[in-house]
């Protein structure tokens, strides 16, 4: 963008129900149909009205990964908003503030940086323009486009297609209101110098879009017929998205009555024939522990969704982190093979999405797709979501005329690569038990007494894993080979590392992004990494826990860690900071002290 | 046609002799045949317990669940594949324990599935410990003292939940049995069938001998199961007599058949195709 900023980083602040988010949504979209490309991330207390909730978002010319911390634009719809804030403005940042509500003095604000503070008296110019309280967010936009130059027809036509069912007149009246916050900002907000937004003519080419709504569309794009999920944050999203289109897109979707029925639900469906799924966060996932070792006894498909928060416990319900790796990775009594994948955007999960119930059912294992709050709620603007086919592959899955010609059928034989046929109920021919028992070929039940039934089953199962590891995603590997420090991370670490990347020398670092955690192919990544120089590990959680995990498969040690485990993500200029000092120093970030400027 | 012997395997059944479960899984083999049903048509989902056990022995599409996970698994393969018959079977344990909340919600769905429980009033394949019907002050493993909490009442609940079909068999009337899981599982609906079961081993109160003295069939008195408030108030009786056979039905539309996702063709029939998602992704353009 023009005067030497990149990047350009608005962030609304005020109480829950105010509708920061909403506006916040409208401007996303304004600016992605302009040309730009945009990330958000939204800060909430569990609660309904009051608190304090902020939405941020940065806007950019060329595609952006990840929110930034340093805001340029700051609008105060509560004093806490102000507060909480304040640190994070920049050089030459705007303040806006609803000096009906509350003062904010100059000598509050922070002294080492030359800020603009406007008053933006919400309720008289709602008055004076006969408009009703509730556009109040519109106001808003309508000053925010003010003193960026914002093409305020992009703004009206997200209002048009927003309010557009409820009639002409809501939409004239937010009109209305977006004209009344921009003419009070053009004569009462100059800034010298301040950023401008330029923007080509709408374009509605672009989505812009969470992790989360891109599962919902990965879910339906892969044929998912049931989808069976108790609601929990942060990943009631998916579930709320699959009701909605439910009717539409033909997949049953049920809210069960607790997490332990969604996971035996989506169990039965899949039994039956069905592709099936469910989703949760860490605490319902703990109550779906004893179904993901159903779906490896029965050799059931079945795919999850866990949106991770920070834990233990309740924890923080409405912040993000990458605390259950370990516990995804390992959970479930007995030896079995789970897969665990993370995509680290919205593109990534989508695509993802039917890749995981392609794994399931070639594999009749159970797959997790390990996702967390900072992609599950954060919108990032995508150009091409939906740019490769979708290939579906149910494995080995009998047809009645295929089940017709096998004399016996045994639905848990003995197979090379330990994949067996699966026929479905209603099929003549194919009757079986599908045993939570250990179980003999045919599903029988067995006991100690015939060992080594025992053991073939189990190796089986286990002979699933070369195949597998074949067929999973592959670590992706960003920036110079030549590099001498290696970041390694997965998931939402992705994100606010490529952002890094960008301001970091040339050359001094390269990234390795894992989409696929679990099982480790040792193999393949110890061919990404020889040769490599030192290893930096990047992670959202207090202990490392995709290091260990890399650890019990490789001989690797890991220089630094860089671990954040404050419930907030990784904001890029942190790791700029980190990856800018010249002594490795295994800082643990909580929250960034020092302003780093942004190339 | 199959004949009850069909919906048999080759495997012994590992019950006790004398077990109130043999004449459970007669009754059960024959209303199955002479409802046209076939074994693979039909599917089954078992609980853990002596009748978990029994999914060795049926032939059927089994799916051999967790404890006290029945019914959720039941709910979606009759989702999945509104053709099929399916039941789900279950113990006191299981059934009214374990899988309390699911026995709870599932009522209410008014799913078209068949809930079998086998209720002897103790834990068996555990070897005797007090269940969640178990009456009070019987001393078992757990409550040598006696037990102190008051049993569980499933069919006044089942009937609270909206459960549109709540019966009471008894292993010592095969015929009655046979007839009310022939009715279960005509109804187009969630149904309950509680039977009685005398587990001969661990419960040395509620025995054959202690039913037989105390059951006596709703039908033969004339009983209106239309009637909700009589059947809620029947349903709690329990002592020097025992009511069994239908104490309630009503007809109301069953889950499955209100999903115009369902409509056509079941979901298994729709087969699996990648969707094309352009039209849901405008919203977010």
């Amino acid at each position: 963008m023009k005067n030497g900023t990149k990047l350009f980083t608005l962030k609304i602040g005020g109480e829950a129900g105010q509708g920061q988010q909403v506006a916040g949504l409208i401007f996303a979209k304004a600016c992605s149909r302009g040309g730009l490309y945009t990330y958000d991330y939204s800060e909430y207390p569990s609660l309904i009205r009051g608190g304090l909730v902020t939405y941020q978002i940065s806007v950019s010319e060329e595609p952006v990964f990840a929110a930034y911390n340093t805001v340029n634009l700051l609008v105060c719809l509560s004093k806490a908003a102000f507060i909480n804030s304040k640190k994070e403005l920049s050089d030459n940042a705007a303040v806006f503030y609803d000096g009906d509500k509350f003062k904010i003095e100059p000598g509050e604000l922070p002294k080492i940086r030359q800020i603009n503070l406007f008053s933006l008296p919400l309720t008289t110019i709602i008055r004076q323009a006969g408009l009703l309280p509730i556009t109040a967010n519109q106001v808003t936009l309508g000053a925010v486009a003010a003193v960026l130059d914002f093409d305020r027809k992009l703004l009206h036509s997200m209002i048009k297609d927003i309010f557009g069912a409820k009639g002409e007149k809501v939409v004239e009246m937010n009109i209305k209101a977006i004209e009344a916050g921009f003419d009070y900002a053009k004569n009462n907000c100059r800034i010298k110098n301040y950023t401008k937004l330029n923007t080509k003519p709408e374009k509605k080419d672009k989505v812009v879009i969470t992790a989360n709504e891109a599962v919902a569309l990965g879910t339906i794009a892969a044929g998912c017929k049931f989808f069976s999920s108790y609601p929990m944050t942060p990943a009631s999203s998916i579930l709320h998205n699959l009701a909605n289109w439910a009717k539409e897109s033909g997949m049953v979707v049920k809210q069960s009555e607790d997490e332990i029925s969604a996971i035996h639900m989506a169990l039965g469906a899949s039994f039956a024939g069905a592709r099936a799924m469910t989703c949760t966060s860490g605490g319902g996932f703990a109550l779906m522990v004893e179904g993901l070792a159903l779906s490896a006894m029965t050799e059931t498909p079945v795919v999850i969704a866990e949106s991770q928060r920070p834990g233990p416990a309740t924890g923080l319900p409405t912040w993000g982190g990458q605390e259950d790796l370990r516990f995804v990775a390992n959970t479930g009594h007995g030896d079995f093979i789970r897969i665990v994948l993370t995509p680290g955007d919205a593109k990534e999960a989508y695509f993802l999405t039917p890749w995981a119930f392609n794994l399931a059912e070639k594999y009749q294992v159970p797959v997790i797709i390990l996702l967390d709050k900072f992609i599950s709620e954060g919108h990032e603007s995508v150009a091409d979501l939906t740019d490769k086919k979708i290939i579906i592959n149910r494995g080995k899955l009998l047809t009645r005329e295929q089940l017709g010609k096998i004399k016996e059928y045994k639905r848990y034989e003995l197979t090379k690569d330990g994949v067996s046929f699966r026929a479905l109920p209603g099929m003549a021919g194919g009757v079986h038990i599908a045993n939570s028992d250990e179980h003999d070929e045919f599903g029988f039940s067995t006991e100690g007494f015939m060992p080594e039934i025992r053991i073939r089953q189990v190796d089986k199962r286990y002979a699933k894993l070369p195949a597998i590891l074949k067929d999973l995603p592959k670590p992706r590997f960003y920036g110079s080979k030549k590099a001498k420090t290696t970041l390694i991370g997965w998931g939402s670490v992705k994100g606010p590392v490529l952002e890094a990347l960008k301001s970091l020398p040339e050359g001094r670092y390269n990234f390795i992004h894992f989409t696929a955690v679990n099982p480790i192919d040792a193999a393949e990544v110890g061919k990404m990494l020889k040769g490599s120089g030192k290893l930096v590990l990047i992670e959202s959680n207090k202990t490392g826990q995709f290091g260990d995990l890399l650890k019990q498969n490789l001989n690797v040690d890991f220089e630094r860690k860089i671990l954040k485990y404050s419930g907030i993500p990784f904001y890029p200029e942190e790791l700029i900071e980190e990856l800018s000092l010249k002594k490795a120093t295994a800082i643990k970030i909580v929250k960034s002290k020092k302003k780093v400027k942004v190339k | 046609m199959a004949k009850a012997e069909d919906f048999k395997t080759n495997v012994k059944p590992t019950w006790c002799p004398g077990c109130g479960n043999f004449g459970l899984w007669q009754s059960y083999r024959e209303a199955l045949a002479e409802l046209g049903l076939q074994p693979h048509n039909t599917a089954m989902v078992f609980d853990i317990g002596c009748c978990g056990n029994a999914a060795n022995w049926h032939k059927l599409y089994a799916f051999h669940s967790l404890h006290g996970r029945t019914i959720p698994v039941a709910f979606a393969i009759k989702i999945a594949n509104s053709e099929l018959t399916v039941v789900a079977d279950s113990g006191d344990g299981g059934g009214y324990g374990e899988g309390g909340n699911h026995f709870l919600h599932t009522c209410r769905t008014n799913i078209d599935i068949t809930y079998i429980v086998h209720n002897n009033q103790i834990y068996g394949l555990t070897t005797g410990q007090a269940s969640p019907t178990t009456e009070i002050g019987l001393q078992t493993k757990t409550t040598p003292q006696g037990q102190l909490d008051r049993p569980f009442h499933p069919l006044q609940v089942a009937i609270a939940q909206g459960a549109t079909f709540v019966a009471r068999g008894f292993t010592g009337d095969p015929m009655q049995l046979k007839n009310i899981i022939k009715e279960a599982i005509k109804h187009k609906g969630f149904s309950l069938v509680d039977i009685l079961q005398p587990c001969i081993t661990w419960n040395k109160l509620n025995t054959f001998t202690w039913y037989k003295q105390r059951v006596y069939k709703l039908e033969e008195q004339n009983w209106d199961a239309k009637d909700k408030e009589k059947a809620l108030a029947k349903a709690g009786e329990w002592g020097d007599k025992i009511p069994t056979g239908i104490f309630y039905q009503e007809q109301a539309p069953s889950y499955e058949s209100q999903l115009p996702q369902l409509k056509d063709k079941t979901l298994v029939e729709q087969g699996v195709q990648a969707q094309d998602i352009s039209k849901f992704l405008k919203e977010f353009k």
